[in-house]
């Protein structure tokens, strides 16, 4: 029962951390950007929650900021991309890279500023309740994670393989030119993917806090999702919450059985290790062109 | 603007286009040579910090700037050079002349060797593995606990050559000009690269990796070469950071000094040593600047002294911000661009430096 157990809150830590991957893979698969900034929109979006939920500031009930905060972070996603990332259009990769992670750095200053650097805890009415199922006692909070990831995975996934807007976003990155000739409007295409992503990571945000406490920094959460990302091969749905959740069952489990110390390695080594074995990951999305 | 009329083949290659750049470069040195008899013991310290930080972007650069590989672990190269640097004087008693080559040795072939499988990745995927080792080098420290003394951390010991004491605190002056005399080798280790052969692969390899080929170079290696000299450069800059910090542990070299480490060189302009000072100059004098407006603007309310933190960085991220929407060549671009306009006075453009207009395609399709 131990090791269900273990296995369980593995599972809801890696959904998480899949969540997080999920946006990433969002924006690279229709930008061919990487937003290193994803794990501070999901600390801006859970303390969006907070703000407009707790007690201390607003005292909203939990369901009305729910929706609130996903729509703003949305809003957040597409401005940004209206206002910063669209001077960048056409640029290296590597200089977007950058761009997100300095913006990183100023809005862990700004949710800082605005809530304080103490740790936090959102008054969700997910966290702290039990589910049981025969001998097994669950946290409702995990398992409230683990269904809302599956379900959007699965939505979104659908939805970009079998819908208009959702094949168009895939066209835009794989040639930014060739789409324009098809007629995708690719900077709306954009923007609009960017929203997306923020809503995303509202939703990891709102989960992540029903977990535990925040405070400006979880969004350093970002690099281990970011493993997670590369593990499950970049570009691909299904493999950010596949390796969401290899992360996230590793942790629990190399902390039980390995000596503390090599335990916080183990996410990395994998990391390093696909990279050198299976450069593109487990679910690789590189194709090689036919001539 | 001066004409240069070129009347040898060196005229391509040589240190300086023409006399006049020489002079303006020798007066440079000079200043910076009597600087401290300009300045007081706690500004010879910045300018110290500063200088070791030019180095280490000097190493990052010649990565990101004329291989064009992105690193996001060069930190961990910090702390290879650092601690192999004060443990060969430690425990096997080197003096400092030999230890400090050595570590940058060291660093270089651990360089190399972590390079050999990570040529095969490009772009975000190298970011991404580098940034992995930067993590995992932060956690080996700890648990190589006998050898680094873990979290406690280790002592710098003085740094004695030939009977001269080289201190942070006891001899300033000293130290600064050591530091100085690295910085000038370096950046002549560095222009004589790109002056042979092999600076040239390096540019090949970052413009076109394809067209490098085709040219008959052998991409892997001169990516792996370019790894090991940036990062043996990098584990120089490393043994004077632990010299200039004085104690140093497993967080003095973290994945945020990787990070502020290309950040740097960007805002200082990619591909040219100018960029690396400038970029040095940003990150080594903000501190201070933050701490001197601060106290300006609570002398002009009269409150007291606020410290507000994380100010630091995200000014620094709001630097990086406008530099990379606006100016993304960096301070350098943007000197060139003002020298320009003077030099063809009344002539300049705005669309002189224009860049050309570009479309991204997918790299998961080869």
């Amino acid at each position: 029962m131990d090791v269900l157990q273990l296995f369980v809150s593995g599972l809801a830590n890696g959904c998480v951390y899949g969540l997080i991957a999920l946006g990433f893979v969002l924006i690279y698969k229709a930008t061919e950007a990487v937003n290193f900034a994803q794990g501070d929109f999901m600390m801006l979006g859970a303390f969006i929650t907070l703000g407009l939920t707790n007690e201390q500031f607003w005292g909203l009930p939990f369901w009305i900021s729910v929706p609130i905060a996903i729509l703003c972070m949305g809003a957040f996603g597409y401005l940004l991309d209206m206002l910063v990332l669209r001077r960048m259009f056409g640029q290296s990769q590597v200089a977007v890279v950058i761009l997100t992670i300095a913006l990183g750095f100023v809005l862990r200053f700004a949710a800082g500023v605005i809530w304080g650097h103490q740790p936090v805890s959102l008054e969700s009415p997910i966290a702290g309740r039990d589910v049981r199922y025969g001998g097994l006692v669950l946290g409702l909070d995990e398992v409230t994670i683990i269904v809302v990831t599956v379900l959007l995975t699965v939505l979104l996934y659908f939805y970009f393989n079998r819908t208009r807007l959702g094949v168009a976003m895939q066209a835009a990155s794989q040639n930014q030119l060739a789409a324009y000739y098809m007629g995708i409007p690719v900077k709306r295409v954009h923007s609009l993917i960017w929203a997306l992503a923020g809503a995303v990571a509202a939703v990891a945000g709102i989960l992540f806090a029903s977990k535990g406490s925040i405070d400006p920094s979880i969004g350093l959460l970002g690099i281990k999702a970011f493993a997670a990302a590369v593990i499950g091969g970049f570009g691909s749905l299904p493999g950010a919450l596949l390796g969401g959740i290899i992360v996230g069952l590793i942790e629990p489990f190399a902390s039980y059985y390995i000596a503390a110390g090599y335990s916080q390695i183990m996410p990395y080594l994998l990391l390093f290790l696909i990279l050198v074995f299976r450069p593109h990951g487990i679910l690789a999305q590189v194709h090689r062109k036919k001539v | 603007m001066r004409t240069v009329f070129k009347t040898s083949y060196d005229a391509d290659i040589n240190y300086f286009r023409h006399g006049a750049q020489a002079a303006w470069y020798m007066l440079l040195l000079a200043l910076a040579l009597i600087l401290p008899f300009l300045m007081g013991t706690f500004w010879i310290g910045e300018m110290t910090n500063m200088l070791i930080w030019a180095i280490a972007g000097m190493g990052l650069m010649i990565l990101v700037g004329q291989t064009g590989q992105a690193s996001l672990g060069h930190a961990a190269f910090l702390a290879i050079g650092c601690y192999a640097n004060v443990l060969l004087q430690e425990r096997l008693g080197l003096p400092f002349l030999l230890s400090f080559p050595l570590a940058g040795v060291i660093a270089g072939l651990a360089g190399a060797l972590i390079a050999m499988p990570m040529t095969k990745l490009h772009g975000i995927y190298l970011a991404i593995g580098t940034l992995a080792i930067s993590i995992l080098t932060d956690d080996l420290i700890v648990i190589a606990e006998p050898l680094t003394a873990g979290v406690v951390g280790l002592f710098a010991p003085t740094i004695d050559i030939l009977g001269f004491q080289f201190d942070r605190y006891a001899t300033p002056d000293r130290f600064y000009w050591l530091v100085l005399f690295v910085a000038v080798v370096i950046v002549l280790v560095y222009r004589n690269i790109l002056r042979s052969p092999l600076g040239r692969a390096f540019a090949a390899v970052r413009d076109s990796e394809v067209s490098a080929q085709a040219m008959g170079i052998n991409v892997a290696r001169t990516k792996a070469l370019s790894f090991g000299i940036s990062t043996a450069i990098t584990g120089l800059a490393g043994a004077l950071m632990g010299h200039f910090a004085g104690i140093f542990n497993n967080e003095t070299f973290n994945i945020i000094i990787s990070i502020q480490l290309l950040l740097m060189i960007v805002i200082g302009g990619l591909g040219s040593i100018h960029g690396a000072f400038f970029g040095a100059v940003i990150v080594a004098l903000l501190p201070q600047a933050i701490a001197i407006s601060r106290d300006l603007v609570s002398g002009l309310v009269g409150g007291g002294t606020v410290a507000i933190p994380g100010l630091e960085s995200a000014i620094f991220g709001a630097l990086l911000i406008g530099f990379i929407l606006f100016e993304p060549m960096g301070i350098y671009g943007r000197w060139l661009k003002i020298r320009t306009y003077f030099e063809l006075f009344p002539f300049y453009r705005k669309d002189m430096f224009r860049r050309q207009k570009s479309y991204l395609k997918t790299e998961r399709m080869r």
